[in-house]
Order: C-alpha cells, then structure tokens, then sequence
C-alpha cells in the first residue's frame, strides 16, 4: 500500500482508534517506513504540545465562588419545591463529582496508558531509538544509575526468545524513567519502570489499559516501582517478559 | 462542582471572550442543574455536560457567528485554510512553541477548534466526541 493511504489514517492510529488487526498492520508499516514514521514522531510531538498549550485558562476564584452561590438552592415560596430542588441539586453534584472523580480517576490513569503507548510509538519510529544500545543487561543497567533516581534490575534473558536492544531515559509529565526496548519474534516490546510515588496518576492492580489502546500491556507495582510492558507483541509474549522482570525484580 | 475547570477552558476557547465564557458556564451549570431529569444514570455525565455547554454556546450570537464562518459538511476547505489539502494537524505542525500554537489554535474555525480541544486536550474517544456531534460518524 503507498504511503498516501497510510498518511490518511495515520492520525486515527495515534489516536488508538483502529481496530486491533488494522493497528497490526500499520505498526508494521511505521516499522519499515521512514517517511511514515517521521510522520509519526512529528505528530506524537505535536500532540503533547497542543495538550500544554491547550490547557491555557483556569476559572478565577471569585467566579468560582459566584456559580457555586447561584446554582446553590434557593429559598422557595412553596417549601415542597425548594426541598425538591435541593434534593436536585445535590443528586447533580454528587452524581457529577462521583461520574466526574471516576472520570477523572480513569481519564488520569487513561492519560498514563496513552502516553506510555505514544513513547512506544515515538521511540520505535526515531531513527535512533536507545540511547545505549547493547543486549547485556549488565552494560544497560549502569548506564542508568545517576540518571534515574531508583535501582531497579532487569532479568536474565538466557533461554527465552527475548533480547535486549538497549534503553533509553524517558519522562512521564516530568517523572524520570527507564525505558528499555526488546524484540521478540521480530515483534518490539518497551518496557517502562517508573518510582511509583512521582507517577501523575494512582495505578492499581485493577488499572486495566483502555480498550482502545491497541497494544497489548501489563502493569504492576513491585519494590516501589511502576512497570509497564506494552507493544504489538502477543498478550502471551507480553505476559512472559512480564514474568521474568517480576521474577528478576524479587 | 464537577468538570468546572475544564468546562471553563472549553468555554474560553469557544467564545474567545473572558465574559462570555462565564456566562456560558454559569448558564450551563443552571441548565444541568434544571435539566437533571433527562439525564441518564450510568451513561456519559462528562459528555452530556459538554453537550449543554456547546449546544448553548451555538446558540447564542457569538456561537451562531462563528459557526456560519465555515459550514461543517462543506467539502471546501474555507478561506481560513486556503490548501485544499489542510488539515487542522497539518497546520499546527507548522508551529512550534506554545504562544504560536495558541495563536493558531485560536485562528482555527470553530468546529475543527472544537474537535482538536475535545480530541487531544480534553482526551476524549471519538465516541465521546461523536455524542457532541451527533451528525458526525467517528472516524
């Protein structure tokens, strides 16, 4: 297929809102285009941009003050519809506040999974993806002390279909972290290790990944630490490299 | 109160006017508040209110200006944009640092300014955003 049809989804596929089969297949493309994922890059940049700039204005504290005042109940002639608009209004706001504070919960954490998935998308698309390259985990993980405030060690890859590419640094709304890259099956995985406290957003165990992430990934907490692996890999592939950092971490 | 700082921002981006855009906040918490009855437990709480919020905002003077500025189904571009090839992505990856970018998401017409607040800043799925626009499809 010749790039001018790729151009045109290819914002739908930084939006996460291909279907899964169709992801597959541009991934692969992005893989193997390095005009398409120029493209990519540019426009993950661009949208984090448009994010900061687009959250320019904030209510001042006066006008705050003043809506609360006006949507708070008021004294009724009959005191039956004022008990029945109070009933209304606090039904509104705690509905509101309870959908609004899951919302915010899930779009806070939905925030978290989609910029972990655009620093995989990004970082496999730059023409220089790690910052050390090297398979041996004994090479990578010195290459990381002073440059993330935490120990974190990555596990014996002998005898599994693994290998390390190498990592890089990478931040989540200015949180330092790892970010280490494999291949398995010709398939690139990342793996993210961030200090659980600084994340921006509370994870949990339940924290499932948005359905329209289109990647495969599991994320725990151990030792402190956030992990992520995430990438077009098999949810099986997935799993297994997830086990052998939890093993290597224990 | 729910979604109020960034009903707010919204609503600065739409009307383009500090005044206005408390005006429209406050009219649309007041109609929420009245309106509650039609709204459905378990469903979108965050899109219904941006619903109350834009359908408001259209409907008043600023809003009926600036949508009549580009027709939405229109298959030319606009004077705004000028390519025939444009798209509000492509223009902003000409722009760089945040005031420029402001500038530029503030010169866009009002629907794809819409779309790319809902869509990137305000995170939301192109479902959620098709609620808001009922006559678009998500892509």
């Amino acid at each position: 297929m010749v790039c001018k049809s790729w151009t045109a989804t290819l914002d739908t596929y930084l939006d996460g809102e291909l279907a899964e089969e169709e992801m597959r297949t541009f991934d692969a493309h992005v893989h193997s285009c390095a005009s398409c994922s120029s493209d990519a890059l540019t426009r993950v940049q661009m949208r984090r941009t448009i994010q900061v700039a687009g959250k320019r204005f904030t209510p001042s504290g006066e006008f705050r003050r003043r809506v609360q005042q006006s949507i708070a109940p008021k004294r009724q002639r009959s005191p039956r519809l004022g008990w029945i608009f109070a009933a209304a209004a606090v039904v509104v706001l705690v509905v509101g506040a309870l959908t609004s504070t899951y919302v915010g919960t899930r779009s806070g954490r939905d925030h978290v999974f989609s910029e972990i998935a655009d620093w995989h998308v990004a970082t496999l698309a730059s023409s220089s993806p790690v910052d050390v390259i090297s398979s041996d985990r004994h090479t990578v993980k010195p290459w990381f002390q002073g440059k993330v405030p935490f120990a974190f060690d990555l596990p014996e890859l002998q005898n599994s279909e693994f290998s390390l590419l190498g990592g890089r640094m990478t931040y989540l709304d200015q949180t330092p972290g790892a970010h280490l890259i494999y291949d398995v099956r010709k398939h690139h995985i990342s793996v993210f290790v961030f200090q659980e406290r600084s994340l921006p957003a509370r994870l949990d165990e339940k924290s499932l990944s948005p359905k329209n992430l289109s990647f495969n990934m599991e994320t725990w907490s151990q030792g402190g630490l956030r992990y992520f692996v995430i990438g077009d890999a098999s949810a099986a592939d997935i799993n297994s490299l997830a086990k052998l950092f939890k093993t290597g971490a224990s | 109160m729910p979604l109020f700082d960034q009903l707010y921002n919204f609503a600065r981006w739409l009307t383009q006017n500090r005044e206005e855009a408390e005006d429209l906040v406050q009219e649309t918490y007041a109609k929420a508040l009245k309106g509650f009855s039609s709204f459905q437990l378990g469903t979108n709480f965050r899109a219904w209110m941006y619903r109350i919020l834009r359908n408001t905002f259209l409907s008043s003077r600023t809003g009926l200006r600036a949508a009549s500025t580009v027709p939405l189904d229109s298959e030319d571009d606009g004077p705004e944009l000028g390519v025939e090839s444009e798209t509000p992505e492509t223009i902003l990856t000409r722009r760089s640092n945040s005031q420029l970018l402001q500038s530029a998401i503030d010169d866009l017409p009002i629907h794809y300014r819409e779309a790319l607040l809902l869509c990137e800043v305000e995170e939301m799925s192109y479902q959620e955003i098709a609620e808001l626009f009922p006559f678009l499809s998500a892509r």
